[in-house]
């Protein structure tokens, strides 16, 4: 590994391969948090998807593979078939999400039969054109980081200029309109800065799964931050290393695609960000409810207790009786409130010890009240 | 100063003709209505009166198949910055990750103009609208910590921000507690005693002779428009609520 | 046997199955899931493979295979109940993800075997005819075996089920109270998409089934509005799809899964355009019919306001609107004999003065 990192500064290839990839970590990171805050984060995978036949036309009508070429014709066609799923929405009542599968799947399958029309006509100049399917960051040299950094850098500073109008769309579309703010040229802005990076992305993870780019990076940020300008600048942060690992690793071994280890590289970091993010952490969820329901467990079997030593004599038996249990169970349980401090034995079985009765005598006070405050004022 | 007067001679909101159509039919009919300065007006109707729809079609924020609209006799575009707009709460997503004193602070996005952000002086303005609706304690929680109420007002501190002559708010009083309910009202006179003119689309026939003095009815039309105690009539309620409605389920027969 | 006829027979049992799934899949607003499905199935099918030696896969590997699309609608529905994350962040994140694990393992472990990348892109169903099995001393093509059943399959469940079905798509409350489990039947259908994923796998690949499952359906959405007809019109939109994209496919020498993709895709753009009721055209034409109806109702109930003649500058200026536009409203009122044109300027009719004194709101 360590040696791996020595080549990313001395290695030429491995320099660009990372630099592109970081690029695409940064860019899609930043769009992708304003996607899923506005409920378009599959609207980039139609993008992304939509991004085939663009390139495959763009080969065809140049017969050049200059990658920039190629990546502004996907661009333009995902930016087509972004507008084609809004209008469908706009004049029909098609569902979203069927007028996201059907631009999804029927742009994606012209991309397929451009590509294998490509690949049977037998060009000698068009190896590696597939290349835009699972992405091969290997291929990725100076000029094209170049290319990424000029893309990039458009959809970042942009970001920057409208930071303010972009959060405010986000959040309210209708009161930004009451402000006056062009609220549907705004829209279509950030679905284009969003095919400014699905471009970025192209090369390095492909058309396929270029929509994990958007989508992951800005869900695993959100688990760590409730301020925006931190979530956009974290999914930055593991969109680029996710990149970056996945890139590199893919660079490893010959043939191996990098859009499927970068996604995995992603995936890995929300995988961890769902279950240990200190704000929204499932692990610490589920410990505090496991937590709840211990304490509750336990003040519970104290009033059972207190009940029994009040009422009758508190033995295994009879808590066994009260409690519908085995014998066995009861006797743990009762050594269990030993342990903390509540009971002690005695000659007729257990009693409660001065803390124990303090205990049972706050829970019934607050069960008390508990029990009034709905009928209260 | 002369001319600042002329201007305001003008009513604040002025609407000729307005007609709404929705998927091919219409749910505003041509309205004529106008709301006079400094008051508090309550616009009232039955579900599916086009309500919300008049709001928002007053502002711009839905197409209009006819009618002319005017604020202080300007246009929309001319008057915006004496506007102010209080959306249902339900309308956002209160997982947004931003702060109470972040939203505030949006209300003042339009005087900011592009490409400035908040700083300072922003801060301290938002922080003095949420005390005016005693959220300052909570001017850094996420959002989605709050209760309905909270995020009502924070809705309304928001709309304070723009410091502005003319506001419409749609249903504030919606399922909001009683603490809520007591600050949008304090807000309310307020904004009265200091010349503004609010109004409101309200929900709750019980209260809204308490809570404003001035009251138009509508179901597609406006029914009825005018002074409170001229308006809040048991004819004007029946032609708009229908016949169904009898005296008895409405709070009407004044009572002192 | 003819090639052609093993390969367009397989297409359209493909579309076929499809189609009676996706009806419902669009209808209850999970054509995403679908994909979903049908993306995370791979993993599921790799590991088939390389259990059962690499070359050819057992069914019950296959069936196996299935289990990786219900694992995904589980894990996406897992997700968003959490609330962390969004139901459709949720589903593109972990179908990308499944998606990954297979194209991984079918570049480290299947180059230059049965599986490839062209296979898992867009299916080899220009091999089927190669592919055949005995049955009764005939050669029946696999692929029909695999399809035909699966198509059954599918119809006996929309026969069997289509009460509950209808009734779970269209209410789900009310399918729950009345004791039908709407649970149930969608893991059944969710069951069904993945193993319909899984066959057709072979013939279309892992991302273009999803053209066959969403497009028919989503264009017959387009031209009725009555299920029945839908899972018709659905069919034959896959069918033709089915046959125009192979004649197409052959002309070009392109992908065949790939060309009826596409060719599903322009079905979809005709529908979208020319729809006779939910059309872009029709739509277009009767708004704006239906605006100036609005508007010649508005002109006469205003008119009726006057008790003289309005002279037309005046009225342009009252609503705001273009001379174009009140010359056409203008045409549209007197062609109902609302309105007349006099000299002084409009007029409205006896018949105008009724129709704004009358129910002012025109049903729709």
């Amino acid at each position: 590994m360590l040696e791996l990192l020595h080549q990313v500064f001395t290695d030429y290839t491995l320099r660009n391969v990372a630099l592109g990839s970081a690029l695409l970590g940064v860019v899609g990171g930043v769009l992708g948090a304003f996607a899923m805050l506005r409920r378009q984060s599959l609207l980039g995978d139609v993008l992304a998807h939509a991004a085939l036949p663009g390139i495959c036309l763009a080969f065809i009508l140049t017969g050049s593979k200059q990658p920039l070429l190629l990546l502004l014709g996907g661009g333009l066609a995902g930016w087509l078939a972004s507008l084609a799923v809004l209008a469908v929405l706009r004049h029909t009542r098609l569902p979203e999400d069927s007028a996201l599968g059907v631009m999804l799947s029927s742009f994606f399958g012209f991309g397929v039969a451009l590509l294998t029309f490509i690949q049977h006509s037998n060009n000698a100049n068009q190896a590696g054109l597939d290349q835009f399917i699972f992405g091969q960051a290997a291929t990725i040299v100076a000029s094209d980081v170049l290319a990424f950094v000029g893309l990039g850098g458009v959809a970042l500073f942009t970001v920057g200029l409208f930071y303010k109008e972009f959060k405010l769309l986000s959040f309210d579309p209708d009161y930004a309109q009451s402000l006056g703010l062009p609220v549907r040229g705004l829209g279509t802005l950030l679905t284009s800065l969003t095919v400014l990076a699905v471009m970025v992305g192209l090369q390095t993870v492909g058309v396929v799964l270029m929509a994990a780019m958007l989508i992951a990076p800005a869900a695993a940020a959100r688990q760590w931050t409730d301020r925006l300008s931190a979530l956009i600048g974290l999914a930055a942060l593991f969109g680029a290393l996710a990149g970056v690992s996945g890139a590199l690793l893919s660079a490893t071994r010959d043939n191996l695609p990098t859009g499927p280890l970068v996604i995995l590289c992603i995936s890995a970091i929300l995988l961890v960000s769902l279950f240990l993010a200190p704000l929204r952490g499932l692990v610490w969820a589920w410990l505090r409810d496991r937590q709840n329901r211990r304490r509750i467990y336990l003040e519970r079997l104290l009033l059972d207790a207190h009940l029994l030593h009040n009422h009758a004599v508190l033995t295994p038996q009879t808590l066994a009786q009260h409690r519908r249990e085995s014998l066995s169970a009861a006797e743990r349980e009762l050594r269990m409130l030993q342990a903390w401090g509540w009971l002690e034995a005695s000659s007729t079985g257990y009693a409660l010890t001065p803390t124990g009765h303090a205990k049972a005598h706050e829970l019934e006070a607050a069960m008390r009240v508990g029990a009034k405050a709905p009928g209260g004022p | 100063m002369t001319a600042h007067s002329t201007t305001d001679a003008q009513p604040p909101l002025s609407v000729r003709d307005l007609t709404v159509v929705y998927h091919e039919k219409p749910v505003l009919w041509d309205i004529d209505w106008e709301v006079p300065a400094g008051r508090l007006c309550a616009i009232v109707g039955p579900n599916g009166a086009g309500k919300s729809t008049l709001l928002k079609a007053v502002l711009g924020l839905l197409p209009r198949a006819s009618g002319q609209v005017w604020f202080f006799g300007k246009t929309l575009a001319q008057a915006r910055a004496r506007i102010a707009y209080v959306p249902q709460r339900g309308t956002v997503d209160w997982d947004f990750p931003t702060s109470v004193l972040d939203v505030v602070m949006m209300g003042l996005y339009g005087r900011l103009g592009w490409f400035k952000r908040p700083g300072a002086p922003e801060r301290e303005a938002a922080l003095r609208c949420l005390e005016q609706v005693s959220m300052q304690a909570l001017a850094h929680r996420q959002i989605a910590q709050l209760s309905g109420g909270q995020q009502q007002r924070v809705f309304l501190a928001r709309a304070l921000a723009q410091n502005a002559d003319l506001y419409f708010m749609d249903e504030p009083f919606a399922g909001v507690d009683a603490v809520t309910e007591e600050a949008i009202l304090r807000v309310l006179h307020q904004l009265k005693q200091q010349g503004k003119t609010v109004v409101v689309v309200h929900h709750d026939l019980e209260t809204v002779r308490a809570y404003f003095d001035h009251l138009t009815l509508l179901n597609v039309q406006v029914i009825a428009s005018g002074p409170m105690e001229a308006t809040f009539t048991p004819e004007n309620l029946k032609r708009t609520y229908g016949e169904r409605m009898t005296g008895a389920s409405l709070p009407m027969a004044p009572s002192g | 046997m003819n090639a052609d006829l093993v390969i367009i027979v397989t297409a359209i049992l493909v579309s076929a199955a499809s189609a009676l799934l996706g009806t419902f899949l669009v209808l209850r607003r999970m054509a995403l899931l679908s994909d979903a499905i049908a993306h995370a199935v791979l993993p599921g099918i790799v590991l088939a493979y390389w259990l059962t030696g690499g070359e050819r896969a057992s069914l019950p590997a296959l069936l196996g295979a299935s289990a990786a699309g219900l694992l995904t609608v589980s894990l996406v529905e897992w997700l968003s109940r959490t609330g962390k994350v969004k139901n459709d962040a949720a589903i593109g994140i972990v179908f990308p993800a499944l998606f990954s694990l297979g194209v991984l393992a079918v570049s480290l472990y299947f180059r230059n075997v049965h599986l490839d990348m062209d296979a898992v892109l867009y299916g080899e169903i220009a091999y089927a005819p190669f592919n055949t099995h005995p049955v009764g001393g005939l050669e029946v093509p696999e692929s029909w075996l695999v399809m035909g059943s699966l198509f059954l399959l599918n119809l006996g469940f929309v026969l069997l089920f289509y009460k509950e079905l209808k009734l779970a798509t269209f209410d789900a409350g009310l399918a729950a109270a009345l004791g039908f489990a709407p649970g149930a039947l969608h893991y059944a259908l969710m069951a069904l998409v993945s193993i319909t994923s899984v066959g057709a796998f072979q013939s279309v690949g892992a991302i273009l089934i999803v053209a066959f499952l969403i497009v028919p359906p989503a264009t017959a959405f387009l031209l009725t509005r009555r299920l029945p007809v839908m899972i018709g019109l659905a069919l034959g939109v896959g069918v033709v799809s089915s046959l125009v994209g192979y004649g197409l496919a052959i002309w070009l020498d392109a992908s065949i899964a790939g060309m009826m993709a596409t060719v599903a895709g322009l079905c979809f753009a005709l529908a979208f355009l020319f729809a006779p009721q939910e059309g872009y055209l029709s739509r277009w034409l009767r708004r704006k019919r239906e605006r100036l109806e609005v508007a010649a109702r508005l002109l006469v109930a205003h008119l009726a306001h006057h008790d003289r003649a309005v002279p037309e500058p005046e009225a342009l200026e009252e609503f705001g609107w273009n001379p174009r536009f009140l010359q056409q409203v203008k045409d549209r009122a007197v062609q109902q004999g609302w309105l007349e044109v006099v000299a002084e300027g409009l007029r409205p009719t006896p018949a105008g003065l009724a129709i704004s004194r009358g129910r002012l709101v025109p049903e729709g």
